[in-house]
């Protein structure tokens, strides 16, 4: 016989204003099997939870129904109050008085009944619960890195230096990203590459990390602290065993003019390449769409013939690596907007228009002009250079709505780093607001007001047209009652938007994330969560979740680190074991179950006679892969599926309750 | 927190009014000033087009007379640079057809702009009465009432040479329906008063 | 092939070579362009400077009587009545509400039906399939291409691509052998309505127009809207005046220059019509043949 105790929150005026808890507690006392109700003002306190203890050993209850808020917010509160009290936690449920019932509804007498019929289900739920028992599943201690660029880099040395393996993958030939592109770095202005490439040669040196460039995850199976990674690892027509990097190969490589990538298409590299100077590992791949010997049938074949140690393998092909990891941290960075991008100044066709990350090649002494700032157009020193920041951010109509937050902290820096290599030069900016929010950032940007005499302009730029060689910016400045400004720059400069990585959808459907309607990484929630997913065992860094700067990318990219580190501090995790089980004696063999199951959780089983022969085969559920979603047993034909917490009786017994002696008043 | 759009503060803000006659927000602005940087007219303007803006976001009375009164509006040539540009969309040349219009109700024409609006009240009284565009009717029509009495007399004898004008007004069939498409709109207008 | 014609009131007066090239070049084509019986004028600027129920209602009545007459599409030569008549098609079709009022307005039962095209429209859909075949003299000139405003704007009620550097114009008269000009003026405004009240602006903003296509090494500059056209020929004196400059470049209608490439007679094209002379030795120094062009009446510049 049930004895069941009901225990209504108020939530103080969330439910108690507009529903009659007194009275809800009073009704539930009548509903069969119940053996104890009261209401009390907020059941998740000390004393509610207490009181909750008490009547349970008091009253010898057999379940607790707790009508109260979401079961998403106090759910394993209860469960532990249960539990502190002698009974299986499975045994308490709640009844959502305040999203189903309060929170929609006016105050009325029905809502009041209402808030009784879904105690009085949930009651009847409870009735049939079983004890239940957490399952427990071992952690791999191994991390999967997505993305070598410094988020990945940080979050990978964090994670080798706690002790864990760590295999990163970097579908470039090099690791580095987009920080091995900077010249120098705001606010301390220090050199990019020299705070960078320590880091860089440290992973690749790090006992604890397998780095595998060139390569692309091509899957992901399993579930926090038990995935399955399957990496493609792209055919680098060089085998890197051999290859002791002397660069031969790339001096002699009779195609050269291909659009350099890390130049920001501002140099030219040949098929096989290195992609810059301190590129780790620091040997060449063969970049298959552009070399000939590829594109013509094994024509060339000259870096084959001259290569001293005979690394080059024309005959690789793309491999797969399967590994098993405990952990996700996904840093696949962001992209920019090209200057093609925008109308008004010229649709791309100017060629002395150039985004911010080509001014970073202009400016880095590894870039094409070896740190001066020339012009692509014709090499010349520009006298007068513009920065126009904004280009595509906080633009609705033709960009992005939000603010790419990194770009009035570069352009000061450009403008500054213009200054200092071209004394005579004249630099002007035009801004809507400068936003400097960070340590010594807006101090940084007085400085080049204030002692580099940048010219700062308030207003956005019209238009640019060319003009005798020159580009004519068109702009005003707002602070002067819009007086017309209209300078004849040499060189202009954009700020583009940050945007998502045009690969970053497919990815998330690879690892079964989110993202939002920018195609950034979602993390589960943005103030208290930001380095983790919504799915357990992922987490994410750097600008692959919005635009960010170095500081805030290292910041994250330690945070998520420590995640994992906490994870892999466990030998066993916990799961709720509120997952799907099958009747072995119902079970038809169909299978149609295992075909949709999302989580690849259903495998084959094969009944024996006591001869050793196959009977018949059956459904068998992992209960490590499987997430409780319930899709088999709405499948199941022969009804032969079921899930803890959830079975058929269950919510059967729950919907019916609500045919009772007062559902005629309702109609 | 968002103003109430009840029939009081309809009559007071006039970007309220825009916003239910256009559907245009003129809260959408945040003064980046790119309209100006485009505007082929800002030069000639009294109130720059982003300025415009700017005064009817505050609900300033003294400054939307000051719009209203402006140069600025009948200067505007719907050449709709500054919308094609605008990062926020705002549709400005619509506003300043809405601006012009209440600027004649309210008989607050600026008087610089008293030619333009002399040009577009014989043009479209020379429609009215012909139908279509009757240039020599126009002009004359324009000139009685701005007395530029000799202005284009350079060009016109060219024109008449070059058979680029036509001493008959170019009359329709059906000139008394169009009369009466300008009668009804009136009648409407003065429904809606 | 019969196409509903909207001609608008300039190509009956100040830009009758408008009207006169482009009946000319499509009876190359077997086009024939038939005239809206009893349109009225658009309304123009004036109407939507002064009152939106008559800028609608006035280009409506046109739609209406080119739908009664059958006509799905029409040809809007006028940049600026194409405007107009165009918005009218537009805010129309998708507001409900507004059509029954101008219904009411204008005593006339319709369904917006009748879609205005423009005279690229047309000549891209019409004219451009078959005009390599039909090219009797190949021109050689360099041709800065204006299109002014109302051609490309507003971008999302037009959906006209590269609006800011648009290559309509470009695509048709490399056909004829023409080198179009890479230039920066082509959609900035030439002054337009304040034609007559703000003659000043006119000299400022068509004479930056005038100059960069000169400095650009521009023979002629070619348009497809007869209010820029009066601007940039009819004001040049004031506009030279204005500027203390000689500028005696030519400005043709599109259809001129096609006509001209299709071997037409310049006189039928109108071509004796501009103020700013078109001189027989533009098509015949360069080109491959020309005739003679009346230039009797002209004004020098």
């Amino acid at each position: 016989m049930s004895r069941i105790g009901v225990f209504v929150c108020h939530c103080g005026e969330n439910i108690g204003a507009t529903v009659d808890c007194a009275e809800v507690a009073k009704m539930a006392k009548d509903f069969p099997g119940v053996a104890f109700s009261i209401d009390y003002k907020y059941m998740c306190s000390d004393p509610g939870q207490t009181l909750i203890k008490e009547a349970i050993k008091e009253h010898n209850l057999t379940g607790v129904v707790v009508a109260a808020c979401s079961p998403r917010m106090h759910e394993p509160t209860f469960r532990k109050v249960a539990a502190e009290a002698g009974l299986n936690p499975y045994l308490c449920e709640m009844a959502n008085l305040r999203e189903h019932c309060s929170w929609v509804h006016y105050k009325d007498k029905s809502t009041t009944l209402k808030a009784a019929e879904l105690v009085r289900m949930l009651v009847e739920k409870v009735k049939l619960n079983t004890p239940l028992y957490p399952i427990k599943v071992p952690v791999t201690k191994t991390a999967l890195v997505i993305g070598g660029g410094i988020a990945g880099i940080q979050t990978a040395l964090d994670i080798a230096n706690s002790g864990h393996k760590v295999i990163m993958v970097e579908k470039s030939p090099s690791i580095g990203g987009h920080m091995s592109q900077l010249s120098e770095t705001f606010p301390t202005l220090d050199c990019s590459q020299c705070i960078l490439t320590p880091r860089m040669v440290e992973v690749a040196q790090h006992p604890n990390i397998t780095l595998y460039t060139y390569a692309e995850l091509e899957s992901l199976d399993g579930f926090i602290g038990n995935f399955k990674a399957t990496i493609k690892l792209k055919a680098k027509s060089v085998d890197h065993s051999v290859c002791n990097g002397c660069g031969e190969c790339s001096a002699k490589c009779p195609i050269k003019k291909i659009p350099d990538e890390f130049n920001a298409g501002l140099g030219t590299r040949p098929a096989i390449y290195v992609p810059f100077p301190q590129a780790v590992p620091n040997k060449p791949v063969i970049d298959r769409d552009n070399c000939t010997y590829f594109r013509k049938n094994g024509k060339c074949g000259l870096c084959e013939k001259i290569c001293p140690t005979k690394a080059i393998d024309f005959s690789q092909k793309d491999e797969f690596i399967t590994v098993d990891v405990g952990a996700v941290v996904v840093t696949t960075g962001f992209d920019i907007k090209g200057t093609d991008f925008f109308p008004e100044y010229g649709y791309g066709k100017y060629k002395d228009i150039i985004t911010g990350l080509q001014f970073e090649r202009l400016a880095s002494a590894s870039g094409p002009t070896l740190g001066e700032i020339r012009r692509p157009s014709d090499g010349k020193i520009p006298q007068n250079i513009v920065f126009i920041s904004c280009a595509g951010s906080r633009d609705p109509a033709k960009g992005i709505d939000y603010c790419s937050k990194i770009c009035c902290m570069y352009l000061a820096k450009h403008a500054m780093l213009y200054k200092h290599k071209v004394h005579s030069g004249k630099a002007s900016v035009f801004y809507m607001d400068i936003r400097a929010g960070g340590k010594t950032y807006e101090e940084f940007v007085r400085r080049a007001i204030e002692e580099d005499e940048v010219n700062y302009v308030r207003g956005r730029v019209s238009r640019i047209y060319e003009k005798d060689g020159k580009l004519i910016v068109k702009g005003v400045d707002t602070l002067l009652n819009s007086y017309p400004v209209e300078i004849e720059a040499d060189m202009v400069v954009l700020g583009t938007a940050g945007i998502a990585n045009p690969e970053s959808e497919s990815l998330a459907q690879k690892l079964h994330i989110s993202y939002d309607q920018y195609h950034f990484f979602a993390e589960a929630h943005p103030k208290l969560r930001p380095v983790e997913t919504n799915t357990a065992g992922i987490m994410l860094a750097g600008a692959c979740q919005f635009p960010k700067d170095i500081p805030d990318s290292v910041s994250q990219a330690s945070g998520a680190a420590s995640k994992v580190s906490a994870l892999f501090s466990q030998n066993e995790l916990t799961r709720d074991p509120l997952i799907a089980f099958v009747n072995k004696n119902t079970c038809v063999g169909c299978f149609m179950c295992q075909s949709v199951c999302p989580y690849l959780a259903i495998e084959k089983e094969k009944i024996k006679a006591k001869d050793g022969s196959v009977i018949r085969e059956v459904a068998k559920i992992n209960p490590g892969l499987c997430q409780g979603c319930g899709t088999c047993v709405a499948l199941c034909r022969s009804k032969s599926i079921d899930i803890n917490g959830y079975s058929h009786k269950q919510v059967y017994a729950e919907v019916m309750s609500l045919f009772n002696e007062r559902s005629l008043e309702y109609v | 927190m968002h103003t109430e759009l009840n029939a009081e503060t309809l009559n007071l803000n006039l970007k309220h009014k825009i916003k239910k006659d256009t559907g245009e927000d003129i809260m959408l602005c945040y003064q980046c000033g790119k309209c100006t940087a485009g505007c082929p007219l800002n030069d000639e303007m009294d109130i720059s087009p982003n300025q415009l803006l700017r005064m009817l976001q505050t609900e300033i009375p003294d400054l939307e007379e000051k719009v209203l009164k402006s140069s600025t509006i009948w200067l505007c040539l719907s050449c709709e640079t500054c919308f094609s540009r605008c990062p926020k969309e705002v549709d400005l040349p619509k506003i300043m057809d809405y601006l012009r219009s209440e600027s004649m109700r309210q008989n607050s024409v600026n008087k610089k702009a008293s030619d333009i609006v002399a040009f577009h009240r014989s043009f479209l009284s020379t429609v009215k009465s012909v139908g279509r565009l009757y240039e020599i009717g126009l002009i004359a029509g324009y000139k009685a009432r701005t007395f530029h009495l000799l202005q284009d007399v350079n060009v016109a004898p060219t024109m008449l040479l070059n058979g680029k004008l036509k001493i008959k007004p170019p009359l329709i069939k059906n000139r008394s329906e169009i009369a009466k498409i300008f009668d009804r709109i009136k009648e409407l207008e003065e429904k809606e008063k | 092939m019969k196409i509903g014609f909207y001609p608008g009131c300039s190509l009956e007066g100040t830009a009758r070579e408008y009207n006169e090239s482009l009946k000319e070049i499509s009876k190359v084509f077997k086009i024939e362009l038939e005239e809206i019986i009893d349109w009225n004028c658009c309304g123009a600027t004036a109407a939507h400077s002064l009152n939106k129920d008559l800028a609608l209602a006035l280009p409506a009545r046109s739609l209406a009587l080119a739908e009664k007459q059958g006509f799905n599409e029409i040809v809007v030569p006028c940049a600026a009545c194409y405007s107009r008549l165009f918005t009218a098609y537009s805010e129309l079709n998708s507001e409900p509400e507004k059509l029954e009022k101008i219904k009411e307005i204008i005593q006339i039962d319709f369904k917006v039906t009748s879609k205005p095209i423009n005279v690229l429209e047309f000549i891209n859909k019409y004219i451009k399939p078959d005009l390599k075949d039909k090219i009797k003299n190949k021109i050689n000139l360099n041709i800065a291409c204006y299109y002014g405003c109302l051609l490309v704007r507003p971008p999302k009620l037009l959906a006209v691509e590269r609006y800011e550097d648009p290559m309509i114009m470009e695509e048709i008269i490399k056909i004829t052998g023409a080198k179009p000009l890479d230039w920066a003026f082509k959609t900035e405004c030439c002054g337009a309505g304040l034609s007559v009240s703000k003659t000043d602006v006119v000299n400022k903003l068509s004479g930056k127009i005038i100059d960069d296509a000169i400095n650009r090494k521009a023979d002629i500059i070619i348009v497809a809207c007869p209010m820029c056209q009066s601007n940039l020929d009819m004001r040049r004196k004031s506009i030279n005046t204005y500027l203390n400059k000689k500028l005696d470049i030519p400005v043709l209608f599109i259809t001129q220059l096609i006509g001209k490439a299709l071997g037409l007679d310049s006189n039928k094209l109108g071509l004796q019509r501009h103020f700013v002379k078109v001189s027989p030795e533009l098509f015949m120094q360069k080109g491959i043949s020309s005739d003679s062009v009346s230039n009797k009446i002209g004004v020098e510049v």
